[in-house]
This record gives structure tokens, sequence and C-alpha cells, in this order.
């Protein structure tokens, strides 16, 4: 153990929780330990996320919401109790609010598409306006330039500063009377920023606009607490937070989901359907047409469990103490330059960071070699690469199976990567 | 080491220095980009008749998209279009060997450094970088062609 490793508070119990996760152990290139610091693109799973996906496949497999039959009830159950935990785990006031999606990318299309078909006062149209951020991750900037160009809505920017914060500075020229709705990230994919959204959402209420909230990298790290945050949407997904792929939710207040139309029509989201026309099931059914991803809802049910039992304000600890620790190993490495904040304050465990000259996908190329799994690119968030003037980045991402000795098996590795290169 | 057969030395000499590097004069001009990765290439094509008079580019990218850059400047100005097409071909066919293909001397004669990329072939995340210029190559080819500017 090295000198700096000692004395980092707040630490998880690694050695049992990784015992829970069984591709940790697992080698890469004949023989080498898997160090797997790309939790920010996709978790692990534990062991009791896989068991209640089998259970469910080989004991309680049906179609919910339509049979009378045994385990029809059980399937319905199951997929109702899922929803009651994710419920329970944002601390949302009604259970009734929580839509399953198959990820964040479509709740937030699913938000951009409710509010272009939408009735005043919610509609967006050619004399109103759409404010989001420079630090989005694309699926929070595609949908709105979609709506954007069919509404003929103006969309709007904050823009980022040299470390990777929001430029907040043009707060009331950006949001204003016009802006229907601000959408923004609670925690940036590529950067790890943590965005200070409680003054957006102060604005946004001033001029009467909405706030959805791209929880996407929050849900996993920290307490998620959709009343004390006080937006209106709330967008994440289910495989970053050690569940399956396949399952995301849309968090959306009571009333709005009452008044907002539906989007996908099929099965599942109506009350009675003839030739003539069709009336709609109430939120949360209104949106989700057609057979839910049940197996990956009820797996979802399992990951919020198994979060909930560790703790969120524990797990939001061990990342902060592993981040604080990353960020210093990493600014030792010569030549390395931090994308986004370069300290550990208000900043989730995801770190950028470039090289020197030597291009992130030879960088990832060669840890790969070393069994460390980074990624490589723009991270879905080429905005930010195209701000800092770079190509790329290479990206470190921690959980709460992360420990100080795979940081520094990255640091280790990063060496290797400039030896080679140099 | 594995990683050696994809960082061969002549992939690492062309990357720390290009050949043929620098956008100059040329009949028609393409903008290719990898978009997982952000690899991006600007390209120009010059034609003299049927003879490529020069390949310039500019672009930023990893060292297997930067060095191929280099080796198809190499190899193809002063080409014929149609032996151009053949090493484009042969180049193809050896990067989507999945590390299948062992080069025989033709190929080896056809490709010269370029055979050094047998190895990327393995790799299917990096047979796109090897790839991107020579994509854009064809694509301006193309282009200048149905410009009519080689006539």
């Amino acid at each position: 153990m090295t000198d700096a490793r000692q004395g980092l508070s707040g630490l998880l119990d690694t050695e049992a929780i990784r015992k829970d996760f069984p591709i940790l152990d697992r080698t890469v290139h004949d023989g080498k330990k898997l160090v797997y610091l790309d939790s920010a693109a996709t978790s692990q799973k534990p062991r009791q996320v896989l068991d209640a996906l089998n259970e469910y496949y080989e004991r309680h497999n049906a179609n919910v919401h339509r049979g009378v039959y045994t385990i029809a009830e059980e399937a319905t159950a199951l997929y109702e109790g899922a929803r009651d935990k994710v419920a329970a785990f944002i601390n949302a006031p009604s259970r009734n609010e929580v839509i399953f999606t198959k990820n964040a990318s479509e709740s937030l299309n699913l938000v951009a598409n409710m509010l272009g078909w939408a009735d005043e006062p919610y509609r967006v149209d050619s004399d109103t306006e759409i404010v989001t951020t420079e630090m989005e991750h694309h699926s929070n900037i595609v949908p709105w330039q979609l709506l954007s160009q069919r509404t003929g809505a103006k969309l709007k920017w904050f823009g980022i500063t040299d470390d990777g914060r929001l430029d907040l500075s043009d707060i009331d020229e950006v949001i204003t009377e016009k802006t229907k709705i601000v959408t923004l990230t609670l925690v940036s994919n590529i950067m790890g920023t943590i965005n200070p959204v409680e003054k957006i959402i102060r604005r946004a209420q001033q001029v009467g606009a909405l706030v959805c909230v791209d929880a996407s990298q929050a849900a996993p790290h920290m307490v998620l607490d959709v009343q004390a945050l006080q937006a209106d949407f709330v967008a994440f997904t289910g495989h970053k937070m050690v569940g399956p792929t396949g399952i995301g939710v849309l968090w959306g207040r009571q009333e709005l989901l009452e008044d907002l139309p539906p989007f996908l029509g099929g099965g599942e989201m109506i009350e009675t359907v003839s030739m003539h026309s069709s009336t709609y099931a109430p939120a949360p059914h209104k949106f989700e047409a057609g057979t839910p991803p049940i197996a990956q809802a009820v797996g979802l049910g399992a990951a919020v469990d198994y979060l909930s039992a560790i703790g969120m304000e524990n797990i939001h600890h061990h990342e902060q103490a592993i981040t604080a620790y990353a960020v210093k190993r990493l600014l030792e490495v010569p030549d390395l330059r931090i994308i986004g904040p370069a300290t550990a304050e208000d900043r989730g465990a995801t770190i950028s960071f470039t090289l020197g000259d030597i291009h992130p996908h030879d960088v990832g190329q060669v840890l790969d070699e070393q069994g460390i799994a980074v990624r490589v690119g723009h991270h879905c968030a080429r905005p930010v690469c195209l701000r800092y003037g770079i190509p790329a980045t290479t990206r470190a991402s921690f959980y709460l199976y992360s420990t100080p000795a795979e940081v520094d098996a990255l640091v280790d590795g990063l060496e290797h990567v400039r030896n080679f290169f140099g | 080491m594995k990683l050696d057969s994809m960082y061969q030395e002549v992939i690492l000499d062309h990357y720390k220095h290009p050949h043929g590097r620098g956008l100059r004069d040329g009949d028609a001009e393409v903008h290719h980009v990898n978009p997982t990765c952000g690899d991006e290439i600007t390209l120009r094509v010059k034609y003299d008749g049927e003879t490529i008079a020069d390949v310039s580019y500019e672009g930023q990218g990893c060292s297997i998209s930067q060095a191929s850059a280099s080796v198809l400047n190499d190899l193809l100005v002063g080409k014929e279009l149609g032996e151009a097409h053949k090493i484009q071909e042969a180049f193809l066919e050896l990067m989507q060997s999945k590390g299948q293909l062992e080069p025989d001397e033709t190929m080896e004669e056809l490709l010269e450094d370029a055979v050094a990329f047998a190895g990327v072939s393995k790799y299917p995340a990096r047979v796109k970088c090897a790839l991107l210029s020579w994509m854009a190559w064809k694509d301006a080819t193309a282009q200048a062609l149905s410009e009519g500017k080689t006539a």
C-alpha cells in the first residue's frame, strides 16, 4: 500500500462488496486482473440482481396487468413492486409518478414529446424557448434539437467555464419569460461536475418554466430526493445503478402527468378503445405503451434494494474518498491534464483527462492490455470536447466496488502508456 | 506481447513522422469523422488525368488513424487510378480479415508499409481508425471524378 492510500476515510468494505459482483473476478489478456473503471458507461451487476432476473424468468414469467392466473398476478405484483421500490428510493410523493422506460434517453425523449404535443400552458412552440447546457450528454441535447426544429422553439444554452463548471453568470438572460423548459444534467457524464441545479430551478420557477433533470450519473451515486430537488421531471437509467439494461425511469410531478398527452400509443396505456377514438389510462400507465420491460424492472427493484442496503450516503462517501485520491494521484502523472474540475469538490467519481499528445484511443488500448478498462472518446458529450479544443478524452469512473488499489493500477498503467509512446 | 502486433514500429514511425501531411491544392475535399471516437480527417485529392498527383490531409486522431493516412499518401501518390483502387481494395480486405489473413507476396508488394496494419484487424474497435483516411480518399476521388475535373 502506498503512503497516500493510508488514512483514506469513508471507504466501504470493498472486499465484501466485490464478492457480490462475479465479473470483478475475471481476468483478461492472459491472466491480468480486470480493473473496471467504466462504471459511468455501465455499472457491473451484483449476484442479487442477476438472481432476481433469473428467479423472475424461472418462477414468475407472465405478461403483466392482463392474466387472472397465478403467475400473471405474481408478475404484476413484482413489476408494480419494483415501481414502489423506485418511488421510495427517490422519495417520490406518489408511486404513480414513476414511469418505466427503456433508458434515460427514452425518458428525456418522452418529456420532449409530451411538451411538443401538449396544449397550453405547456406547449412548446415558435414563440417559446428551450434551455439546456453545453455539458449535456447527447441524449439531453438531440431530443431538444428535434423539438426545436419541429416547433420552431429557440434552443438556448448555458456555457461552461474553463474549470468545468456551468457558467451561470448570464442566468437571467438565458432563462426568460419565454422559457418553457429548462433541461440539464445533475452530474456531468464526462467531467463529473455536480451542478448547482437549485439555483437554476429557482430561476426557472420565477419565470414559470418547467425543469427536467437528467440524473443518470446522480441516481447511482448519491441520495436522489425528487421532493427536495423540486424539479418537474427527473430521468435516469437502471444499468448505471447496478440494474439490468433495458430499464429506465422518468419521474414527473403528478399534475403534469395528468395534463400532458401520451407519446407512444398501444396496449396497456388505454382505458377504452373504439375505431373512432380512445381514452387513456391514468399515469403512469398512460406513458407505458406495450408490454413493458418486466424482468428488467424487477431487476431494477433488486438493484435499488442492494444500493439501499449499503446506503446511498455511504456510497457517496466512498466515492468521494476514491475521487479525492484519484485526482491527487492522477495529477502526479506528467503531462496529464484533467478536463473538468481538478479538485474533489462538488464532483462525482468520473474523471476525464488527456495525456500529453497521446490520443485517448492509444491510451485506452495500452491500458486494456494491462487489464484496465476505461472509456475513450467524446463520451456522447462532443460539445464539451469542442469547448476545450480536444478531440477526445480518456475517462476513468469509479463506483461502490472501486478500490484505491485500482486507482494505483491506473496510474501505473498510464506510466506504461507514456513509456510506450515516449 | 500482443500489443506489439498492433503497434508495429512502422506504424509508430508513420505516426511520429507523418508523410505528406498538410492541406494542399486539390480537385475535391472531404471531411470524414469516426463518430464513436471523434477521429477526424480532412482530405484533398489532386488528379493529373488518371494519375494521382497528390493526396493531402489534415486531421486529428489516434496513432492508427494518423499513421494510416501517412501510409496512404506514400502508397497512392503517383499511382494510376486503377492501381490505386486495387491497393485500396487489398487494404480493405486485410483490415476486414479479423486477423485471419496472412498477407501473401502479391499483397505485400501491393501494400508495402500498409501490411503492418494486419495486426490492427484483430481489434474490431480500431479497424475503423485504420480505414478512416482510405474511405475519405475513396469518397474524395468519387467526387473529383463526378465533377469531371480529371477528364
